[in-house]
């Protein structure tokens, strides 16, 4: 149900989880679950009643974008997402976005999304080596990429993402490049590239911590990282978040709310929301979703209020992983300008933007800017010498 | 025979148990004090022997304690000693205050090296020894065997060495008889200008600082106007008593008698172990053999963390009103921030003053590795002593540097000869005596510098030898030694928590294991950091930290900005409380476990 006056508005977007996958990859610390397939139904149902009773107390105005995210929200029946969809009120252009495993797509079910108003598909790729998938604990075959993609783009879905994941043990040098170039092949206006990062509950967690996997190595990911943003800045599209790149006009709208301190509303187990300088989560197993939902009872399980100082310092974190960059606070001028002469920053007028060397250090330069601008409390002492 | 000035000098001993660890020695006070009718036993170990309780978790003795007992119709005095080599001249102290000596060897056992020692300072003390085999209820018990090997070692005869069991009881009033019969009464005249021998201190939070004491002659009077001699002060004898052992005031001890002094000092270090009290009013001459605590063994002291500093320094400042015998003075660290060098008798006297502080005072603390006193000669003859190896002068303003050296007596089953040898040869030992003294048991004497032995010999010791080894040693004086200073450099910055003092043939060694250490600890900057070791300004030892190229989150998933911000602040955290040595940020924990590892 589309709406339609919508302009000078400020943006919202609204994330919808699905927590359910196939298979769980080996990296994967989200709240997904694969073996909770009888509460699926149960679960779409919830979703619709959370969305009708944020309708109803005008919490939930037309969105300027929509997220499926998950899990593997093209698990779903199409029919099933397409329920949920048509509760989410939306402005006109809204963007909305599912994120699909190649292998669990086809043409019917593509062109039923496309017919309920979704407008981009963000494909989990990962890679295009199929020793490089085994080592991520992927199942897809790199056909299915292609096929994926062509079915996305003949339901009428152009707008489509590819979701790269770099580091992988056994991944050399020519496999990133042999994905990279393979992607390309596919035409998409939009890239995620992202670097394997182990979180320690998870199967690769464990095996690197056991000894038993090494971990990705810091030097390769950087290489890899470069490579990347020189292939696909060169095939015209340069970076506009530290791991996106897109054909200018193709930048996820979705993901820019978040970057911006934007509002979104979150339907569904483990759903962030934000709204004016609050954050809140929502309960994350979907049992307890059900049971909130069922009660009649709010599924949000925590909310933090950011007082000015910590928005400020979190706007800072945010910006400065984007090409827009960030407007340095005036106590970290020094250590900007320091940051600006070690090559890791730009300046474009009021603000500084992270080089490329930059980007990869964007957590050491950040926290840099953020302690030079903290009046600061602690003891230093005379150096090297009794 | 009322305590006080009423003794019968000629029915008065005053005597000292000495034995190694674990051969008895405090179930056998248990048992002297049980016969003599003072206490039970279980409240007795509370007020007299090992009153601290790292002293009975380690099982030896720190300070000296006494108590006045009567059996037959005899007044004894027991002064127990510390147990272990760090506390020699408290131990020299001890004995001093006695005529005579029980010397405790536990029947399987045999002559251990502290059995030596306590024997020759007994002997040099001019002590009657009475020589005793313990535990002679156990099968393993040999009292033959180690009886004649008292006689050939110690030149006691072995018709005089008594059996006893403190365990059981058995012997031990036969013990108390020969204390009685072979000891020598004291003598002294109680109308003399009064001189009476400080030979223990501690702090009471109540009543100030309590001594021991031994009257020599004279007589203390309690009210009476006291002439501390090497102190310089006066002070009022606020209260003179026994302990029995509850401590009882008296009106007077007179000559050959032991007890306690109360007067109103409030530090240690006005009553040290070895001063001479007399009166005021007619003051007596000092007596012999005092001497200031010297430390010989140094550390630097810091905690953990930093707000800790202040707490330290109280801490310090308290646990010296009872232990006047260690130093410390502030110093400053790049790497460790603000602590305190520490000066310690030994490396037992090091380790119980860190223990204490981080237990009695909830410290948490790092120590530099420890080291000993160099006395380094310049070019132009003056002579320095250096207690931390950062202020070493550079090698082109020195002559030469002596370090000390220790005599180290070493008993051990005949098996363990060889890698004992090897050790003390590693250790740059010198053999000064290998003798038989039975056909099983060894006697090695070692001159060895006392840097060898202060961080892990006495463990090695034990475990080349299962245990079997004894040690005991005493200081040599110096020695002129091809000695170097390893200074560690951060980017160029000397960190002045890993610089030492080593044998040249050592330096590369220290060198190679300090800087992969410290690459291993130190974080990735934001380019290249060298570590360096250097002797007088030559690089022996390069690593490198390199440039850090990564640090970036891949992604803030479905717009969970929360967790990706609390990450930075605990970062931002983080990097203000980093260490700047120089351009080079190292967080202080890595120093810490730089160090550590050293100490494991």
């Amino acid at each position: 149900m589309p709406s339609s006056t919508d302009a000078g508005r400020r943006d919202l977007g609204v994330y919808v989880h699905i927590p359910f996958c196939a298979t769980r990859c080996d990296y994967c610390d989200f709240a997904t679950w694969t073996d909770r397939g009888g509460l699926v139904d149960a679960y779409v149902d919830a979703c619709v009643t959370d969305l009708r009773r944020r309708v109803a107390a005008g919490e939930l105005t037309p969105a300027s974008s929509v997220f499926f995210g998950g899990g593997t929200p093209s698990l779903l029946a199409p029919d099933a997402l397409v329920r949920i969809l048509d509760e989410i009120p939306r402005r006109a252009a809204a963007e909305v976005t599912v994120e699909c495993n190649p292998d669990s797509v086809d043409g019917p079910k593509l062109r039923t999304y496309a017919r309920a108003g979704v407008n981009r598909c963000s494909f989990g790729v990962q890679s295009m080596q199929p020793h490089v998938l085994a080592a991520l604990g992927r199942t897809h075959d790199p056909a299915n990429v292609t096929r994926a993609v062509a079915a996305a783009r003949d339901a009428g879905i152009e707008n489509l993402n590819l979701d790269l994941i770099y580091g992988a043990h056994g991944e050399s040098r020519a496999d990133w490049d042999a994905t990279l170039e393979a992607a390309l092949a596919l035409d998409p206006p939009h890239v995620s590239a992202y670097a394997l990062t182990v979180e320690p509950p998870t199967p690769l967690g464990r095996r690197v911590a056991a000894g038993t996997s090494p971990g990705p190595d810091d030097d390769d990911q950087a290489a890899k990282y470069e490579r990347a943003d020189e292939v696909l800045g060169g095939s015209g599209r340069p970076w506009y978040e530290v791991s996106n790149w897109a054909r200018p006009g193709h930048e996820c709208r979705h993901h820019l709310l978040y970057w911006a301190q934007g509002d979104y509303v979150g339907i569904g187990c483990a759903a962030h929301a934000h709204r004016a300088g609050v954050r809140s989560w929502n309960v994350r197993a979907p049992e307890r979703y059900l049971e909130r939902i069922a009660a009649g009872r709010s599924p949000e399980a925590g909310r933090e209020t950011l007082d000015p100082a910590t928005r400020a310092d979190e706007a800072l974190g945010l910006a400065l992983r984007t090409r827009a960059g960030a407007s340095v606070p005036a106590a970290a001028a020094a250590e900007a300008a320091a940051l600006e002469a070690a090559g890791l920053l730009a300046r474009r007028a009021e603000r500084v933007a992270l080089t490329r060397r930059g980007r990869l250090l964007a957590t050491e330069v950040t926290v840099r800017l953020l302690a030079a601008a903290t009046p600061t409390v602690s003891t230093s002492v005379a150096v090297g010498t009794r | 025979m009322t305590p006080g000035a009423g003794l019968d000098i000629a029915r008065s001993r005053c005597f000292s148990l000495l034995s190694h660890v674990d051969h008895g020695k405090s179930t056998l006070a248990d048992r002297i004090l049980e016969l003599c009718g003072a206490v039970d036993a279980r409240s007795m170990r509370e007020q007299f022997l090992d009153s601290m309780d790292l002293e009975r978790e380690r099982g030896i003795t720190i300070k000296a304690q006494n108590v006045r007992l009567t059996w037959r119709d005899f007044v004894l005095h027991l002064i127990d000693t510390p147990g272990h080599v760090d506390f020699g001249y408290e131990v020299s102290r001890s004995l001093a205050a006695c005529e005579g000596a029980v010397l405790l060897v536990d029947a399987s056992q045999g002559i251990e090296a502290q059995t030596l020692a306590n024997c020759y300072a007994a002997l040099e003390a001019d002590l009657t020894i009475v020589a005793v085999l313990n535990k002679i209820d156990l099968p393993q018990a040999e009292p033959d065997r180690r009886a004649d090997e008292i006689e050939r070692v110690l030149g006691i005869p072995a018709p005089d060495v008594l059996r006893i069991s403190a365990k059981t009881g058995q012997g031990v009033p036969e013990l108390l008889d020969a204390v009685v019969d072979r000891i020598p009464a004291p003598t002294g005249d109680p109308d003399a200008p009064l001189q009476g021998l400080l030979f223990d201190s501690y702090y009471d939070p109540y009543r100030g600082v309590v001594s021991s004491v031994r009257v020599f002659n004279g007589t203390l009077t309690t009210g009476a106007r006291l002439r501390y001699l090497q102190a310089g002060a006066t002070h009022e004898a606020e209260e003179v008593g026994v302990r029995t052992p509850d401590p009882t005031p008296v009106a007077a001890l007179g000559p050959g008698e032991v007890g306690y002094l109360i007067a109103g000092i409030k530090d240690v270090g006005e009553a040290r172990v070895g001063e001479t009290v007399t009166g005021a009013a007619r003051p007596g001459a000092p007596l012999a053999g005092y001497r200031d605590p010297k430390p010989m063994v140094f550390c630097g002291l810091y905690p953990v963390v930093g707000d800790e500093y202040a707490d330290l320094r109280d801490a310090l400042e308290k646990l010296r009103l009872n232990d006047s015998s260690f130093t410390y003075e502030p110093e400053t660290s790049g790497a460790l921030g603000f602590g305190f060098r520490c000066g310690f008798l030994g490396l037992l006297h090091m380790e119980i003053i860190r223990e204490r502080l981080e237990r009695e005072y909830d410290l948490s603390l790092v120590a530099t590795s420890p080291n000993v006193e160099y006395r380094a000669v310049r070019v132009d003859g003056a002579v320095e002593m250096v207690d931390n190896p950062s202020a070493m002068p550079p090698p082109s303003e020195l002559e030469t540097i002596e370090e000390p050296y220790v005599t180290v007596t070493i008993l051990t089953p005949t098996d363990y000869v060889g890698p004992l040898m090897d050790l003390a040869q590693a250790r740059r030992g010198e053999q000064t005596k290998l003798e038989y003294l039975a056909e099983d048991r060894v006697e090695l004497v070692y001159a060895l510098p006392l840097a060898e032995i202060v961080v892990d010999f006495f463990d090695q010791l034990k475990s080349r030898t299962r245990g079997y080894a004894s040690l005991d040693y005493e200081p040599a004086g110096y020695r002129p030694a091809d000695l170097v200073k390893v200074e560690v450099l951060l980017n160029g910055v000397p960190v002045d928590a890993f610089s030492t003092i080593v044998h040249r043939q050592e330096a590369q060694d220290y060198a190679r294991r300090m800087t992969v250490r410290l690459r291993e600890l130190i974080p990735r900057q934001l380019f290249d950091v060298p570590i360096q070791a250097a002797v007088g300004g030559r690089i022996i030892a390069r690593e490198t930290v390199k440039a850090k190229r990564k640090d970036v989150l891949a992604k803030c998933y479905g717009g969970d900005v929360t967790r990706k911000r609390k990450l930075l602040e605990r970062q931002k955290e983080g990097k203000r409380r980093m260490k700047q040595i120089g351009r080079v940020e190292v967080p202080q924990e890595a120093f810490v476990a730089a160090l550590r590892l050293d100490e494991s």
